[in-house]
């Protein structure tokens, strides 16, 4: 019961989100302030996260792979299409859920119960779509960047393996990566983390815009948009995966 | 003017409004009083339409507010001004930005009179220009109000709500708090409403004075009226202090 009235709610709200904004002046003013908060600002975990998990990802790929039948350059082959169709954009994107999620739902959650909200509403303001369409939109216009990054960054992580060890050679694992590359694969990419984008930042920004009480309901809103928005992401992400490469 | 015509509202069966009838004069400070859980601060956000009353009318200078579509709610809403119990100052924006908020929102004015503008209300509220550029969070209580006050007197609204103007500062500040909503309410005719349980001030500024118990209006009249009241549940409520049982029998 508590699920469909959510949705309802959840409806509501968006119906609210996207309209025309009151005034684009206001709009063009916060949304490039959105773009740092939510895009650039997640760049240092996207770096850390990219790199270090494309060094373990050849690794494991390599050391696992040790049958001879096999060619060398199936190590970067596996570690390039495990990054383009599933680390960088899926479990990039879970990531974010933690950071930009619990980010956008205790920020308008503490708007809420600072009153800050009915502020906005007693002053005529549509609240719903000068706080949360700003978010939204720059969420999902820097995600394909973030997950471009996180692609090439993977790669580059696989190859300080080759570098720096003596698991795989440099020269196997860059055919490897060159290898039978089949550019559908970006495009698939990119799909799906705009579907996640609008699922962290909009699942996010209905917790926080439904919050009440005191800090520690704004910190279960906060857990609820991530545990919520990542279920959410795993669900669409078998379902994309099924309608765009089934 | 606002006028509350036989206002009914309940929350899952329990009826907390009844039967409510008042008069907010234009002009006047009206003062909205009552103990905890009587029902007060339901209506002061009936009459704003944070709460969809059950039954009656709300009218602004004749506008019914529960007839009225949301788009016409907030057209309403920017002939209005509010001061919220905790100041609600967006923690984003400085001092200034706040105040300019609904003038960038709504006037069609060019940046230097939005500036003009605000700088006129925050100084019409005593604060110093040096606390213009800092963060809400920079200042105190008292200024934090100050500043509320500002934003809500921006786009010179018709209609002032105040909920606990008061509330968390010290006695000198309140004092200084409300008389600035008096001297606003004179100054710009603005029909304003001040919801507390603050005696001091009701004592200091009401000039029309609702008070509520279990969700029905009890009494209703000037400050200077209520030591001369046979209302039990207003003599209970007013004269809960040994200083104002004194103030009474002085009256006497």
């Amino acid at each position: 019961m508590s699920i469909i009235s959510d949705t309802g709610k959840y409806i509501l709200l968006m119906k609210r989100v996207f309209v025309l904004p009151d005034r684009w002046k206001m709009f063009f003013r916060q949304f490039p302030k959105e773009l740092e908060k939510l895009g650039l600002q997640s760049l240092p975990i996207v770096i850390i996260i990219s790199v270090f998990i494309g060094a373990i990802m050849t690794i494991q790929t390599k050391l696992n792979t040790t049958n001879p039948l096999l060619p060398s350059y199936s190590t970067g082959l596996v570690t390039r299409d495990t990054l383009l169709l599933e680390f960088s954009s899926t479990i990039m994107c879970l990531i974010l859920a933690g950071k930009v999620g619990s980010n956008i739902a205790s920020e308008i959650g503490t708007m809420r119960i600072t009153e800050q909200i009915d502020a906005l509403e007693i002053m005529g303001v549509n609240s719903a779509n000068y706080l949360i369409l700003p978010k939204i939109t720059a969420f999902v216009v820097m995600m394909p960047f973030l997950v471009i990054f996180s692609m090439a960054l993977g790669l580059i992580g696989g190859y300080f393996v080759g570098v720096f060890t003596n698991i795989i050679t440099t020269a196997d694992y860059l055919m490897g990566i060159q290898y039978a590359f089949i550019p559908y694969y970006v495009f698939y990419s990119i799909v799906k983390s705009l579907a996640f984008a609008f699922i962290i930042s909009s699942v996010a920004a209905f917790y926080g815009y439904y919050s009440y009480g005191g800090a520690l309901d704004v910190g279960k809103s906060s857990t609820n948009a991530v545990v919520n928005g990542s279920i959410l992401i795993l669900f669409f992400n078998l379902l994309i995966t099924n309608l765009m490469l089934n | 003017m606002i006028e509350v015509k036989n206002v009914d509202k309940s929350f899952d069966g329990n009826q907390v409004l009844k039967n409510v009838s008042a008069v907010f004069e234009t002009g006047k400070t009206n003062m909205i009083i009552g103990a905890s859980g009587s029902g007060k601060t339901v209506l002061m956000k009936s009459i704003i339409g944070l709460h969809r009353i059950d039954k009656g009318r709300i009218e602004y200078d004749g506008r019914n507010l529960p007839d009225m579509r949301m788009s016409e709610i907030r057209i309403l809403r920017r002939e209005v001004g509010m001061l919220f119990q905790g100041s609600a100052l967006f923690d984003s924006l400085s001092v200034l930005e706040n105040v300019m908020y609904p003038l960038e929102m709504f006037s069609p004015s060019t940046k230097e009179e939005m500036i003009e503008r605000a700088f006129f209300c925050l100084k019409h509220v005593n604060l110093e220009e040096k606390a213009f550029g800092l963060a809400p969070s920079e200042i105190s209580g008292g200024m934090q109000k100050r500043v509320a006050i500002a934003r809500a007197i921006a786009l010179q609204p018709k209609y002032l709500f105040c909920d606990e103007p008061n509330s968390g500062l010290d006695p000198k500040t309140s004092l200084i708090i409300d008389q600035l909503i008096h001297e606003i309410t004179h100054e710009f005719d603005i029909t304003t409403i001040i919801n507390s349980h603050d005696m001091n001030s009701v004592m200091e500024i009401g000039e029309n004075i609702i008070f509520i118990e279990n969700g029905e209006k009890e009494w209703q009249g000037h400050k200077n009226d209520i030591f001369h009241v046979d209302n039990q549940a207003l003599n209970d409520f007013v004269f809960a202090s040994k200083l104002y049982k004194q103030v009474k029998k002085a009256n006497q």
